[in-house]
């Protein structure tokens, strides 16, 4: 693998990141991060369509006219959507019901849309899969982070499993609700981008 | 003290900037100014309306604060002897509620001042004398008994994530203060709401009279009964209420602390009186209507007991008259104390699982107080266009 194909996979993950520099996808970041499993599926169901639409719309692009290039875009995105969904309310249905609509309003996840018309539109197949990949990680692992620290202090629980041991709570530590509610997850997205860019200066804008 | 001034001066080169222990400067010099008078004068240009600044604003603010917490350590000793049936006299109540509020307020400085001195030796500014007061404020509106490491915890939260992040001391939107409250409030509600919390000792439930009930009075509201009752049922007049031998957060209960507060705050200047003002009429105009339309026992709650009851007086006079998070423009204080006094009584009355709403009621006002300004602002300087428009013409 080339250098500049290296970079557009690793490049999202940080200085590129889609959450915390581009500020894209927030909504189902807040809305799938309560509990660590269902960020994780959410994370690859968004890795796998980003990396298909751009793939397929890749192959496309010179044969979309400009205009209806988003009704396109629109009907790419929407199929890969229904197969991700139809594939977890087949072999996860729990944390299918979990996630519910997200899944679902993945087709309007900016990350997507952004992407394809970023990128996909005016690259190659290859590079856009690539890209697609990136991309996805950078949203997913924004993602587990935000999960992992919001089911950790608000349930004591990671993939379910207690790790706070009982004789935590016998002695007067308690879950922390504010953890459970959705401003928290905004807050701690907003940690990580104060983390991330006070350890990368470059990053700040005026 | 010659002595002491010498040592400074001694030690003093050491921090200066340039040197080994530069980063530890901000710490030194505020030790230095909070023993001494600073000797730096203005050299550029002179911009003093006022011989105060921001230390004694907050000193006073603090000196304000001290009656509500000593009638909140006495209330404290005086709750829970009552609870647990026993005859006391005014000392041993006075001191076991000394015992129980000093490590709420020592935890509360040492949390907030180590992360203002860390963010301050970080950021190479000055300390800022804001937390004073903030941590005076905290331990005053919390339930007495909750448990140390949560205090530390909406500490460190009110003043990282509510002020540090935005600037520190001056340019936070929301007060540090209530900013910790809603956090516990938010993340521990088992511990901030019901009618266990507010009287210490009755979580653990030892020697606890038989039958007491340590709940708010607004709580009783909140649970749809009309007549106020205290612990044992008997019927709570409004005397008690005034002089604050009811449950409650450390320093809201009385209202005679908050009353010689208020007017150290009024005659100094620092508290805004078109804010009192006007959160208080909010209030009452609201318990008016509410006590017009009468339709559910907390509408019946006469209006006057709506102001002396819960938090309202303490926010009205320490919490809203805040300057940082307030309006800045004298019409806007108006509006902005006016509607936290609506907001208040509505949130009180028609939504029973918040009995108190002051606490919402003022953060929800913080994040408006930059619109109103603006809205005055504009306001005048389209006023002020069409006069010079019609001059010209």
């Amino acid at each position: 693998m080339s250098k500049k194909n290296l970079k557009l996979i690793t490049n999202p993950i940080n200085k590129d990141n889609p959450i915390t520099v581009q500020v894209l996808g927030i909504c189902s970041a807040l809305a799938v991060t309560v509990k660590l499993e269902p960020a994780v599926v959410m994370a690859l169901s968004v890795t796998f369509v980003t990396a298909m639409s751009n793939v397929v719309l890749s192959l496309l692009r010179n044969t979309i006219p400009k205009r209806i290039r988003i009704i396109v875009q629109l009907v790419v995105v929407a199929a890969l959507v229904i197969i991700v969904d139809q594939i977890l309310k087949a072999f996860a249905y729990d944390i299918s019901k979990q996630l519910s609509v997200f899944v679902g309003l993945i087709i309007t996840n900016c990350i997507i849309m952004g992407r394809i018309e970023a990128f996909a539109l005016s690259n190659k197949p290859i590079p856009s899969f690539l890209d697609g990949i990136g991309n996805g990680l950078g949203y997913g692992i924004i993602l587990i982070i935000v999960g992992f620290s919001r089911e950790l202090l608000g349930s004591g629980t990671i993939w379910g499993f207690q790790v706070i041991p009982d004789s935590f709570y016998e002695a007067g530590y308690s879950n922390n609700g504010l953890m459970i509610l959705p401003p928290m997850a905004l807050i701690v997205v907003g940690i990580i981008i104060w983390i991330q860019r006070s350890k990368n200066r470059e990053l700040i804008e005026d | 003290m010659n002595f002491l001034r010498k040592q400074i001066d001694k030690i003093k080169p050491k921090f200066e900037k340039g040197s080994k222990f530069y980063f530890l400067h901000s710490t030194v010099d505020a030790f230095e100014t909070f023993l001494y008078v600073p000797d730096k004068v203005t050299t550029k240009g002179s911009h003093i309306r006022d011989a105060i600044d921001m230390k004694r604003t907050m000193i006073i603010v603090v000196l304000a604060l001290i009656p509500c917490l000593l009638f909140g350590m006495y209330n404290t000793g005086l709750q829970h002897f009552i609870a647990t049936g026993q005859e006391q006299s005014f000392w041993p109540m006075f001191w076991y509620g000394f015992l129980k509020v000093l490590p709420l307020l020592i935890v509360t400085y040492v949390v907030g001042l180590s992360i203002e001195f860390t963010f301050a030796q970080i950021r190479h500014h000055d300390v800022n004398e804001g937390f004073l007061v903030t941590g005076m404020l905290i331990p005053l509106i919390v339930p007495i008994d909750i448990p140390l490491w949560m205090l530390a915890l909406a500490t460190a939260f009110a003043v990282i994530l509510g002020k540090e992040v935005f600037g520190g001391t001056g340019m936070n939107f929301l007060n540090p203060a209530l900013t910790a409250r809603i956090f516990l409030f938010l993340a521990y509600p088992s511990l901030m709401t019901g009618d266990k919390v507010w009287i210490s000792g009755l979580i653990k439930g030892e020697n606890i009279v038989d039958g007491f009930s340590g709940e708010t009075l607004l709580g009783q509201v909140a649970n749809g009964s009309s007549v106020l009752v205290d612990g044992f049922g008997e019927k709570i007049n409004i005397i008690d209420m005034i002089v604050g031998t009811i449950p409650g957060s450390v320093g809201e209960t009385s209202v005679i602390a908050i009353l010689i507060g208020a007017v150290v705050l009024l005659v100094t200047g620092i508290g805004s009186w078109r804010i009192m003002l006007s959160v208080v009429l909010g209030g009452s105009i609201m318990g008016l209507i509410f006590n017009a339309i009468n339709m559910n026992p907390a509408m019946e709650i006469p209006w006057y007991e709506h102001l002396i009851l819960g938090g309202f007086l303490f926010g009205t006079v320490f919490m809203a008259t805040d300057p940082v998070t307030a309006t800045q423009t004298n019409k806007g204080k108006y509006i902005y104390g006016f509607l936290i006094g609506v907001l208040a009584i509505l949130i009180r009355v028609a939504n029973p699982g918040y009995p108190e709403g002051m606490m919402l009621a003022i953060l929800l006002m913080n994040v408006f107080a930059p619109l109103i300004d603006h809205m005055i602002v504009q306001s005048n300087i389209k006023k002020r266009q069409k006069r010079t428009v019609a001059v010209k013409s």
